[in-house]
């Protein structure tokens, strides 16, 4: 049997559903919905103004603000010091030079500033979650 | 840049004397393949055929699992050989390639990876069209994804026949060439990305594995003393045109003279790999953006931890080998296996190699899938019919084809440019592309609420323009080569460079964000604006994103 001929509604803005629609009656479950079958369902303009999201929005702007600027400081730190200070970089420590051992502590750097941000964003995963158990009761 | 890093993946291999056949590595090779054929097999049967298992694999990949499909995507040919190749001809500089590959990642975790999975579905253009107009923006966002992938591809298959050659004497480089192309369109085709992705994560164990062998076995030359190891590095010799020098391989700039080399080169590095689309569509194949940001750390520690260890089999073939011995055997790109043949004898040389040929075929498949999906997505789904899937199933079908001819232009392509082309161009083009077309696009959509599609438009075709023509006018493409310079390996033309640095991305990088910015500010588009309010809150909520399918 050939599929329902549904009127399209899905905007333009976005792809349609990619499970098929094979005939069946009964509204879908939560976990097959697709984002653009959810679209309509959410007032999102509600939770834009919402005090908790414009408070989960910007504690999430003042840590990756600041992290970004820190990590691209901390990265073209090297490639500067070690184009326009080669003197400085050659300077050898325990028989390595500077330029190795910045280069290699970037690679620690990577990894705190990664850690951090897993840290931070457990709390705000607790935040999103409860903005949305908000929305969803009314 | 990363073309001469990558060059070495792919430049030609000097003639040295003919290898005997090396039935070890012939085993391995075997060996790998039947495994991932079989995990393709799998892969086929539990497929149902909707898109979302196919592109995505279900969403349902867990954290470690995409983490190490994401570090086995990134650990290319390129990083594998071309790294270790670099350090051990060009030492220091070559290491900055490791640093910058790592610290990309911070992008990717920190900007990217988790609105992008939130807001999108398949392909990086998703996150593009939600806001903006979708035809003009999935068209181009289409179009620089294939050119990209393509060119990604093309380098890693030429570097794939060449390994070949070297490994089983009597394999010609067209029967190597289109042995990969027919297996990585076997996976594809068959598998889709749930085979693509664990062919991927098998490599990357593979890879990590021998990589920590190799590394041990370099250590244990030295006594495992680090300053022993170090030391040795303070006086590497070796005879350029004919003059023997004598160099300190720890020393910045050997070789890179010009400061802002450095600057463009991390600059294309830090900001190329956030716009890689075969890297961005692995974050949708994990059920949620939690579980995408834990296989952005799970893919940290994997890629810091191997990029760490370069400095081993780097550093260790320049000091073990020499980089004479090196570019007399196999090249630059050969620099890690032959450093496996001299500490771990014929085995583990093969094992290293079957190794490196694994890994291409894995990022090649990657890559096809990347290019493909997009293609089907964005470009027929949603350009041609306007978001509208006329049959179900419709989608993926065209998605298969274009594995098939993407894959058979890719074999094509390779084989007319020879083993002894200089496609490295192909490769660093991929970071300058990514990094000053679809890097502004992302960011902005994410991050401006002015921004609209006429931005859009500007930043994705002058970031792509100006990034193919300035790598045109570089000295990677031009360069007066001396007379003595073999044909094959001379530059495509020979004039003096125009743009003195080998990577565009000081300039394009810039250029990309100033044309997506001037674009915005050009026009007005009140309903870009006013879906960034829902936009905004889908990527930072994870409200209405793509659920994993269940079985």
């Amino acid at each position: 049997m050939s599929a329902p001929d549904h009127a399209d509604l899905t905007p333009d803005s976005a792809a349609p559903t990619d499970i098929a629609p094979l005939g069946r009656s009964a509204p879908k479950p939560g976990h097959e919905m697709t984002a653009e079958e959810e679209r309509g369902s959410v007032d999102w303009a509600a939770i834009a103004n919402d005090a908790d999201f414009k408070k989960l929005l910007a504690s999430k702007i003042r840590f990756i603000l600041p992290a970004t600027i820190f990590f691209l400081a901390y990265y073209f730190a090297l490639p500067i010091l070690v184009g326009w200070c080669p003197g400085l970089m050659k300077t050898k420590i325990g028989g390595v030079n500077y330029a190795y051992l910045f280069a290699f502590s970037q690679f620690f750097m990577a990894w705190v500033v990664a850690g951090i941000y897993v840290k931070k964003a457990g709390v705000w995963d607790t935040a999103a979650a409860a903005i949305i158990a908000k929305f969803k009761k009314h | 840049m990363i073309a001469t890093l990558l060059a070495s993946g792919v430049l030609p291999v000097p003639e040295g004397p003919a290898p005997a056949a090396n039935p070890a590595a012939i085993a391995m090779f075997v060996s790998f393949v039947a495994a991932t054929l079989v995990i393709t097999y799998f892969s086929a049967r539990k497929s149902s055929g909707s898109s979302s298992a196919y592109f995505a694999a279900g969403r349902r990949i867990t954290a470690w699992q995409n983490g190490l499909a994401v570090a086995g995507d990134y650990m290319s040919a390129a990083s594998f050989l071309g790294i270790a190749g670099m350090i051990a001809v060009a030492g220091y500089d070559g290491f900055l390639y490791s640093v910058g590959f790592l610290v990309a990642y911070l992008t990717v975790l920190l900007l990217v990876a988790e609105p992008l999975r939130n807001a999108g579905k398949y392909t990086m253009a998703d996150v593009l069209a939600y806001r903006l107009s979708p035809r003009p923006v999935r068209a181009l966002a289409s179009l620089s994804t294939i050119i990209v992938s393509t060119f990604y591809m093309i380098a890693q298959m030429v570097g794939a026949g060449s390994l070949v050659k070297v490994l089983i004497p009597g394999m010609t480089y067209n029967v190597a060439v289109a042995a990969v192309g027919v297996l990585m369109i076997v996976y594809v085709v068959f598998g889709g990305m749930l085979a693509t992705t664990w062919v991927q994560i098998v490599k990357a164990v593979l890879l990590m594995s021998g990589s920590v062998f190799l590394s041990v076995l370099v250590m244990s030359r030295f006594h495992f003393s680090l300053s022993e190891f170090f030391g040795s590095l303070s006086h590497i010799t070796s005879h350029k045109a004919g003059v023997e020098v004598t160099q300190d391989f720890m020393t910045p700039g050997l070789k890179f003279k010009n400061p802002l080399d450095f600057i463009s080169l991390s600059l294309a590095l830090v900001f190329g790999t956030a716009g890689l689309p075969h890297i961005l569509i692995r974050f949708y194949t994990v059920p949620d953006a939690k579980t995408a940001r834990g296989s952005v750390v799970w893919a940290m520690v994997l890629i810091g931890v191997f990029y760490i260890m370069t400095t081993f089999f780097g550093f260790g073939a320049a000091s073990v080998l020499g980089p004479d011995f090196i570019m007399k055997n196999g090249g630059a790109n050969m620099a890690a296996p032959e450093l496996a043949r001299a500490l771990g004898g014929n085995i583990f040389f093969a094992f290293i190699s079957a190794v490196a040929f694994a890994t291409i075929l894995a990022v090649v498949a990657g890559l096809t899938i990347s290019a493909s999906t997009s293609f089907a997505h964005d470009f027929f789904t949603n350009v041609i019919h306007h978001g509208k899937e006329h049959r179900p199933g419709e989608e993926v079908r065209v998605a298969r084809i274009t594995a098939f001819v993407v894959g058979a232009i890719s074999i094509a392509l390779a084989m007319a440019l020879g083993p002894t082309a200089n496609v490295a161009f192909l490769v660093g083009l991929a970071f300058a592309v990514a990094a000053s077309a679809n890097l502004p696009a992302i960011v902005l959509s994410i991050f401006w609420k002015r921004f609209n599609t006429s931005g859009a438009v500007w930043g994705l075709s002058v970031g792509l323009a100006s990034s193919i023509g300035i790598i045109i006018i570089s000295p990677t493409i031009m360069t007066v080569d001396a007379p003595t310079v073999a044909a094959s390996a001379r530059h495509l033309i020979q004039h003096a460079p125009i743009f003195p640095l080998e990577n565009p991305g000081i300039l394009t990088i810039p250029l990309g964000f100033l044309a997506a910015i001037i674009g915005t500010l050009l026009s007005n588009e009140p309903s870009a604006e006013a879906m960034f309010t829902e936009l905004t809150v889908r990527a930072n909520t994870g409200l209405g994103a793509e659920k994993a399918t269940a079985h």
